[in-house]
């Protein structure tokens, strides 16, 4: 009983210390990436407790989709060319 | 401690940390990153709602006795809302990124302070 | 600084109302009201062994209706923003190539990778997994070949075909439970025989609608994610 509590508030640590990270830092990729690992850790924390759907989800659409997503608005604002309608 | 206190107080930290995030940022992809942090949050939070501590998940193989499955089970409810919220949830962030994409094609800036058309 | 204030002082009353939930829940020990219920009466009544698929498929089924609809709203909001001129510049930044271990690699995976996601949603009421689940499999499958291959184009015409048809099939099956059973029995499964508890062909239509969801949430996913990826090179 007591490694499993420790493994969650790490885990839980983990996620907060990655949230203030994804908030603070000026970089938009590691925020983005940032965001990712949060989502990671939530995947595992919903496995642990005894939510395999729901962790499922959580790996392939909230870690990996949706970085992607966020990843290409990422470039779509950076370029530099000129794209009138 | 409990695991659904621990649970609890990670998620609430996650919503309170993007909230914060979302008030205060200035560029506009961070303030939709902000957003993603409070779903995950209130998603962390309700799937604890519904754990039971010692028992298994609601998936009645042969590890559950059929006629004792009330007794051995986590709560099945919140796990199925939190599975279409994940979905709905990075639909709505990429319609909104699409929005900030179409911001950025008018006037070059993802600022929200530059986007003040409708401020009186 | 007053604009430093007003989000600290609403950060700070939301912490109060949040640490008020948190000191006030107490763990659960058992199972009550419509969670009992379900845990009791989904493997008589609906046959389906993993009960979340129960919930989302049939006992909830409106609810993952709407749900497939806000997506396919979003899809098409996505779509209709971004939508491609047909006029593009070559003088724009060049994408770098993916390297070879990515390209023969995803060769190799991306069969496999569909695979898993249909596999995860025929077994949807045995095993964890589902339609939701499946379909962001089967669109990590589609970004694998986006990512090793950035002049990669899906088929718009066979996408929209394959999206269209299973959200019809969809309602369809819902509308056949009004049809067969009577009122108030809008996408029950039970329109077909609930089988043999844990084998495959069971829980009457569940298996059905599951991959009809999976196949609305891979296509859709896709879309999106080669929507939001538009012309890169």
């Amino acid at each position: 009983m007591e490694l499993q509590q420790g493994i969650f508030i790490l885990m839980g640590l983990a996620m907060i210390i990655a949230a203030v990270l994804a908030m603070h830092v000026k970089d938009l990729i590691s925020s983005i990436i940032a965001v990712g690992v949060v989502s990671l850790f939530a995947s595992i924390l919903y496995l642990l407790m005894q939510a395999p759907d729901v962790a499922m989800t959580e790996a392939a659409i909230g870690a990996g989709l949706s970085t992607l997503i966020f990843l290409y608005a990422l470039h779509k604002t950076k370029d530099v060319e000129e794209e009138n309608d | 401690m409990n695991i659904t206190t621990i649970v609890h107080i990670t998620g609430f930290a996650l919503i309170l940390i993007g909230f914060w995030g979302m008030l205060t940022q200035k560029n506009m992809i961070k303030i939709i990153l902000g957003l993603a942090i409070v779903e995950t949050g209130v998603q962390l939070v309700m799937v604890a709602f519904g754990f039971i501590d010692g028992r298994t998940a609601p998936i009645l193989d042969s590890a559950v006795e059929l006629s004792k499955a009330s007794s051995l089970i986590v709560d099945p409810v919140p796990q199925a809302l939190v599975l279409t919220a994940i979905v709905i949830g990075v639909a709505v962030n990429a319609l909104m990124l699409t929005f900030v994409i179409r911001l950025y094609q008018q006037k070059k800036s993802l600022s929200i302070n530059d986007y003040k058309d409708l401020k009186w | 600084m007053i604009k430093r204030l007003i989000p600290l002082l609403l950060v700070i009353s939301l912490f109060f109302i949040l640490l008020k939930v948190a000191t006030n829940v107490a763990p659960n020990y058992d199972l009550t009201g419509v969670a009992k219920t379900y845990a009791e009466q989904g493997a008589s009544d609906l046959g389906a062994m993993n009960l979340v698929t129960a919930i989302v498929v049939t006992y909830r089924g409106l609810d993952t209706l709407g749900e497939v609809t806000v997506l396919f709203m979003a899809g098409t909001g996505i779509a209709l923003l971004l939508r491609r001129k047909k006029k593009k510049n070559d003088s724009g930044i060049k994408n770098r190539a993916a390297s070879e271990i990515l390209k023969t690699g995803s060769k190799l995976l991306v069969p496999i990778i569909t695979m898993f996601g249909a596999y995860i949603f025929i077994n949807g009421h045995l095993s964890p997994g589902g339609g939701f689940q499946g379909g962001a499999a089967i669109a990590s499958a589609v970004m694998l070949m986006f990512l090793a291959d950035s002049s990669f184009k899906i088929n718009h015409k066979v996408f929209v075909l394959i999206e269209s048809f299973s959200g019809i099939f969809y309602v369809l099956i819902g509308v056949l439970g009004l049809v067969i059973l009577g009122a108030d029995n809008f996408l029950d499964n039970r329109i077909l025989p609930l089988g043999t508890f844990g084998t495959i062909l069971s829980a009457g239509t569940i298996p059905l609608i599951y991959t009809l969801v999976g196949l609305k949430v891979g296509t859709e996913l896709a879309s999106i994610l080669d929507n939001m990826k538009g012309e890169l090179e």
